[in-house]
């Protein structure tokens, strides 16, 4: 136990010491996105994520959002497992059809007011799949999209842009 | 031990038996043997080649003039064999499901695209197809249009589950949103109390048509298409289509390029097992190898980004080579990241070694027995950790793997603690192949010059993806463009592993147990 400790003291707090130049972007980014929370969603920010057809590549960007060099929740910003608890449904991949009614379900469970944002090229334009017989392509063809967040997959930084750009 | 020692005795076993097989060859789908099977005799030669202890590794179809063809590909020490058989319309295929269970959801997959009619199947019912077509559509046959009109998708709510009944049984459906930022699926869950009686796993949410976007594209947009198979393994994935595509057109690819391939799949292989390590600690509570490991990965990705361009090396490879260089300050790069890297893993994994709570947590749970895991072809480090050792790069080492000696983990225990071991080890033994790897960097170019179009060939890929093995089988029509592809990832063969290792643990032990093993979704779906 002690040696744990140990190695978590030694590891220090890597969320604030790193001068990285995309780390220096992302903090300021993220003093941006607290001061829109704080003032439109009383400091928190709560985010239903569903995956409606991504290749998993998006997901494990969006998980390192959660890690200690992001650290989103300092920001007010938390993932929830219920669609009833949250403010914002991210979506990332082009919606398949075997999942559009669950996706359009979780929409509908979520209260008022509630924003939608397409994460990833597939979720903003259909990407490398497209509309097919086992698709529906972007996003917005199944859902009213509020904020488009492009890449592939897209960096947390960049995730973290589309974030503000919801709150202005 | 040579390829006669291997198929000769098979050859002789069918001959004595009486089962045809014609048209031998070695070269065609080089390095695995091809031979094909008349349609009567399918099963009867299988089970025979059971018998001889090959390995299953794939099935699947495809359209062949009028007919369809069925090809399933079998290993035995590292010598692959795929059997073909015709299949006119008229006929049912004798299922292999009974001789290899876990070819029952490939069967399925090519039963719901393709139309192929089988008896004696251990489960008949639909695997990919939910609602978003009819039964009786084939969307993979070249009639199906790509794109047709279609309305909205209801949800699938009339899958025959199975069901159980008793006193106290109690059914519980999750999925296919989850309670976290995963790919979405759905499973059943029957439980007394908290124990585990049955699970069952519905799959095909993400399904997004890929087989069939194949269709008539040219190798690059194929590679392009390879690459998001599946997000975790896109060098994999990317590096198994194109090395299919080299074989069909005898591309040689230059050393450089194979050796760069190599390093960037080391890298993806350890990338994700940290990531995994710290996330089954995590899911029984120890948020320490969580934060350590997720730390060590960002640092790890964000070099990819410096070095490749991209976090996960996606679009890297491409057919007869690669579009990234390595140059001596970014192999110094490389160098120096390991030495960091090395002694901080090897801190952090004596650390969770020597914790009583996870070895409370860990061992014993979500145990897949070494005969269980061998009845079902189980691969990967799911295989590895029951006695199932099997891995590309030792047992069939391609370039530049022919060149290096790869260590293969190996327990017995087979639960959660020696999936997480050999993830463990992975990443020490990874860490120093990247360094001979560097050693041996070849000089040269790092792209073939070849024509740009292959026509009428086929060919096979094996990749040791960081999953397991990765198959995939590619043929080009006569104008160049892709006729059938077809990426079997490694988690069709660890998926069924999951529902035979989750009996008797207890419901809140599930979300382990399936990081445990962490089949793709979306590699499975396709």
């Amino acid at each position: 136990m002690l040696s744990m400790f140990i190695k978590i003291f030694r590891t220090g707090i890597v969320t604030e010491q790193v001068i990285d130049k995309t780390v220096d972007e992302y903090e300021s980014l993220g003093i941006e996105v607290k001061r829109g929370i704080d003032k439109n969603f009383a400091g928190s920010l709560a985010i239903r994520q569903v995956d409606a057809g991504s290749c998993n590549a998006c997901e494990l960007e969006i998980h390192a959002l959660n890690n200690p060099y992001y650290d989103i929740e300092r920001f007010g910003i938390h993932f929830v497992a219920s669609p009833r608890h949250a403010d914002v449904l991210l979506v990332t991949g082009p919606v398949s059809r075997n999942m559009e009614t669950a996706l359009k379900r979780t929409y509908e469970a979520m209260p008022e007011p509630k924003w939608v944002i397409a994460a990833g090229d597939c979720a903003c334009n259909g990407g490398e799949f497209g509309v097919s017989y086992a698709s529906c392509g972007a996003l917005e063809n199944v859902l009213p999209v509020d904020v488009l967040i492009p890449g592939c997959p897209p960096t947390p930084t960049q995730l973290l842009i589309g974030l503000l750009a919801a709150l202005r | 031990m040579n390829t006669t020692d291997i198929l000769q005795p098979f050859i002789d076993s069918c001959n004595q038996s009486g089962l045809k097989l014609s048209g031998l060859d070695s070269i065609l789908l080089a390095p695995a043997h091809c031979v094909c099977v008349f349609h009567s005799d399918w099963s009867a030669t299988i089970k025979l080649a059971r018998d001889a202890e090959f390995r299953f590794c794939a099935f699947w179809c495809q359209e062949k003039m009028n007919e369809l063809e069925a090809l399933v590909c079998l290993e035995k020490n590292g010598q692959y064999l795929v059997l073909r058989t015709d299949v006119t319309p008229e006929i049912t295929l004798a299922s292999i499901s009974p001789i290899y269970p876990v070819a029952n959801r490939l069967e399925r997959h090519a039963s719901d695209l393709l139309g192929l009619q089988f008896h004696d199947q251990t489960d008949s019912r639909r695997w990919v197809r939910h609602q978003a077509w009819s039964q009786g559509e084939y969307p993979l046959r070249t009639s199906f249009p790509l794109n047709p009109e279609r309305n909205s998708t209801p949800a699938d709510d009339s899958y025959p589950f199975l069901m159980v009944q008793g006193a106290g049984v109690i059914e519980i459906p999750v999925g296919p949103v989850h309670a976290g930022i995963i790919e979405p699926g759905h499973f059943r869950f029957q439980a007394v109390g908290e124990t585990i009686l049955n699970l069952e796993e519905r799959l095909g949410y993400v399904h997004k048509g890929i087989e069939k976007l194949a269709m008539g594209r040219d190798v690059y947009k194929l590679v392009r298409l390879a690459s998001r198979i599946s997000g975790d393994s896109t060098v994999a994935h990317c590096w198994a289509a194109c090395q299919a595509f080299e074989r069909a057109g005898k591309i040689d690819v230059p050393a450089r390029a194979l050796h760069i391939r190599a390093i960037m799949a080391e890298r993806e292989r350890i990338a994700n097992h940290m990531g995994d390590i710290g996330a089954i600690c995590n899911d029984v509570g120890f948020a320490f190898a969580q934060y350590q490991f997720t730390r060590l990965k960002e640092d790890w990705v964000r070099l990819n980004q410096t070095l490749f361009g991209h976090r996960f090396m996606m679009d890297k490879i491409i057919a007869g080579g690669v579009v990234v260089d390595l140059d001596d300050h970014g192999i110094e790069l490389l160098r120096q990241q390991i030495a960091k890297m090395e002694p901080e893993v090897k801190t952090i994994v004596e650390r969770l070694e020597g914790s009583e709570s996870l070895e409370d947590r860990l061992m014993t749970t979500g145990r897949l027995t070494p005969e269980q895991a061998s009845q079902y072809s189980t691969i990967g480090y799911t295989g590895k950790a029951s006695g199932q050792c099997f891995d590309v790069r030792s047992a069939a080492p391609y370039p530049p793997y022919d060149q290096l000696s790869v260590t293969i983990p190996g327990y017995r225990a087979g639960d959660v603690a020696a999936r997480a071991k050999v993830r463990a080890d992975e990443i020490d033994i990874s860490l120093k192949l990247i360094l001979r790897l560097l050693d041996s960097l070849p000089t040269g170019s790092i792209c073939a010059d070849w024509s740009g179009v292959i026509k009428n060939a086929e060919g096979i890929g094996f990749i040791e993806g960081w999953r397991g093995e990765i198959l995939t089988y590619i043929r080009m029509n006569e104008q160049g463009k892709v006729q059938r592809f077809f990426p079997r990832d490694p988690s069709w063969l660890m998926w069924p592993a999951l529902e035979l290792l989750i009996h008797g643990n207890i419901v809140p032990d599930f979300p382990v147990c399936n990081k445990s093993v962490n089949g793709s979704y979306s590699g499975q779906d396709l």
